[in-house]
C-alpha cells in the first residue's frame, strides 16, 4: 500500500445515503485522468457495488484493503 | 456583546438563528441573518408542483421575516466575499459584517448547464421549472418518460425514485398508464443507495411497472434524437426526460475559496467547524459531508451548531456533536410512503410502505413552518 500514492480520499464512513458509491462518483467527475481516489466504507453493500460500478464505468480497481472497522478502495481514474 | 452572522436564510439559517434567539438575550448576541431573497421556499413542495397538486401559496414560500424570532435581525443581500481569515462577510449593498461566530448556510445553487443538451430536459428543482414541467405533464399523451440525474451530489437523494413512483400513481389516476413507460436511471446500481431501503423500492417499481437501469449517470444528451447517454456506455430514448441537475456550492463559496471540487465546504463531520476556525460552522447543502443534502440533515445540523454556540457564548464545553442523523419520508403514491431514520453508526432499516407514514409526510410539510424552523422539534 504505501507504494501507491493516494491524491484523493474519499472518508464516506458512516453515508448511508448518499452512500460510500455516490461519493465516489462525485469525486470522479471532479477527478483528472489519473489521479488515484481511496474511498473509506463502513457499508457492506460497498464490496459489491463499488467494483462493480468501477469496472462497468472503465476505471481501475487498484485494491481493497480490511482495515479496522472499515474498508477501503482504491481506485484510479483511466478515462 | 457577541455578534453571531448566519449567511444564509433556509431550513438550517433559519433554525440555528431561532435557536439561538430563544436561548440568548439582545444584551448578549447580536443575531444577524443575511439572505438574498424575503422569501423562504420550501422545497419539498416542488415534487407536488411538478405533479400538479394544487398547493396553496403559503404551503409553498413565506416571508422570511414571519418566521424569525423577533430578537433576530435580517438583512436581504448578497453574500459576495467570505474572509474567515479577517472575520468578515462582504455584502453587495451594505458593505463589511464582522463577526465573532459565522454560520455559513448558502446552500446549493443548480447548474443545469453542465450536462451538454440539458435544454431539452424538465425538472423540479425550482419553483419556475416545476411549474413548466406540471404543464408539459398534463399534456403529455404516451411514450416514454426518462428521470434520471445529472450531477452528484444533488437534494434529496430518493427525490427521482420518489417522483417515478408518483409518476406512475399520476398517471393511473388519469387513466392513460398504459400508454405511459416510466423508466428510472439509477446512478447506482441498486435502486437507492442502502440495500435495505433498495430491496423495498426496487419490489415497489417492479409492482408498478416502472423500468429501472442500474449504474446510469448521466452524461449527455442529444435534444435532437431525444437520446440520453450515460458516463458508464449505455443510451436510453426517450419522449420526455426528467433529469435532475447537477448541483454546485454556492457562488460566494466558490469566489471566497472556502469549496472544494464544486463548491462543497470540508468540515469536521461531527463538530461541523471549518477547519482551525472554531468559531466558523457549515451546515446544510454546503457542506461536504457524506450525508444527503437535505432539509432534514441541514435541521438537525443546526440544532447542534445553535447549542454549541450558545454554550460557547455561555462559558460551558459543549460536547455535543452532530451523528449524521437524517429522516427521511418518501412518497410512493396510492397514499402510502416510507420513513427512514438513520445516522453515521446505524444505517436505516427495510422501510414499510404504508398509510401511517403518508401522512406522517403531510404533517412534517404542516410542521415546517412552526416547529421546525422555530427550532421547537
Amino acid at each position: 500500500m504505501s507504494e501507491i500514492k493516494v491524491d484523493r480520499v474519499v472518508d464516506a464512513r458512516g453515508s448511508h445515503c448518499p452512500g460510500p458509491l455516490m461519493e465516489l462518483i462525485k469525486t470522479i467527475r471532479n477527478a483528472k485522468i489519473g489521479e488515484v481516489i481511496a474511498v473509506y466504507s463502513t457499508d457492506s453493500g460497498s464490496k459489491t457495488d463499488i467494483p462493480r460500478w468501477v469496472e462497468k464505468a472503465g476505471h481501475q480497481l487498484i485494491g481493497v484493503y480490511e482495515r479496522e472497522g472499515y474498508t477501503e478502495f482504491i481506485v484510479k481514474k483511466v478515462k | 456583546m457577541k455578534r453571531i452572522l448566519v449567511v444564509g436564510g433556509g431550513t438550517g439559517g433559519t433554525i440555528v438563528a431561532n435557536v439561538l434567539a430563544r436561548k440568548l438575550s439582545r444584551k448578549e448576541a447580536e443575531i444577524i441573518v443575511v439572505n438574498d431573497s424575503s422569501k423562504h421556499i420550501y422545497q419539498p413542495a416542488f415534487i407536488y408542483t411538478a405533479l400538479g397538486y394544487n398547493l396553496k401559496e403559503r404551503d409553498i414560500a413565506r416571508e422570511e421575516k414571519e418566521l424569525l424570532n423577533k430578537n433576530v435581525k435580517l438583512i436581504i443581500d448578497n453574500a459576495v466575499g467570505i474572509d474567515v481569515e479577517n472575520r468578515y462577510v462582504a455584502l453587495e449593498r451594505t458593505g463589511k459584517l464582522d463577526y465573532d461566530y459565522l454560520v455559513i448556510a448558502t446552500g446549493s445553487r443548480i447548474v443545469p448547464e453542465e450536462v451538454p443538451g440539458y435544454q431539452i430536459a424538465y425538472h423540479f428543482y425550482s419553483l419556475e421549472e416545476a411549474r413548466r414541467l406540471s404543464k408539459v405533464l398534463e399534456e403529455f399523451t404516451g411514450g416514454v418518460i426518462a428521470v434520471g440525474i445529472g450531477g452528484i451530489p444533488y437534494k434529496c437523494p430518493p427525490a427521482p425514485a420518489e417522483f417515478c413512483c408518483l409518476l406512475d400513481y399520476y398517471f393511473t389516476r388519469k387513466k392513460m398508464r398504459d400508454k405511459v413507460e416510466i423508466h428510472y436511471l439509477s446512478p447506482l446500481p441498486r435502486t437507492f443507495p442502502h440495500e435495505a431501503v433498495a430491496e423495498a423500492i426496487t419490489e415497489m417499481m417492479e409492482k408498478k411497472n416502472i423500468y429501472w437501469h442500474p449504474m446510469f449517470n448521466i452524461e449527455s444528451v442529444d435534444p435532437e434524437k431525444k437520446i440520453v447517454y450515460s458516463l458508464e456506455g449505455e443510451s436510453l430514448k426517450f419522449d420526455l426526460l426528467v433529469m435532475v441537475p447537477p448541483h454546485r456550492g454556492a457562488k460566494v463559496v466558490e469566489e471566497s475559496g472556502l469549496g472544494v471540487d464544486s463548491g462543497w465546504i470540508p468540515v469536521d463531520k461531527h463538530t461541523l467547524q471549518y477547519k482551525e476556525y472554531s468559531e466558523v460552522y457549515v451546515i446544510g447543502d454546503a457542506t461536504n459531508l457524506p450525508v444527503s443534502k437535505s432539509g432534514a440533515a441541514a435541521h438537525f445540523e443546526a440544532k447542534v451548531v445553535g447549542k454549541r454556540i450558545y454554550a460557547d457564548i455561555t462559558g460551558q464545553k459543549s460536547k455535543l456533536v452532530y451523528d449524521g442523523r437524517v429522516v427521511c419520508f418518501c412518497d410512493a403514491g396510492f397514499r402510502k410512503a416510507i420513513y427512514m431514520d438513520f445516522n453515521y453508526e446505524n444505517p436505516p432499516k427495510k422501510p414499510r410502505f404504508s398509510y401511517l407514514w403518508y401522512l406522517g409526510k403531510k404533517m412534517v410539510n404542516k410542521l415546517y413552518w412552526s416547529l421546525i424552523l422555530g427550532g421547537t422539534i
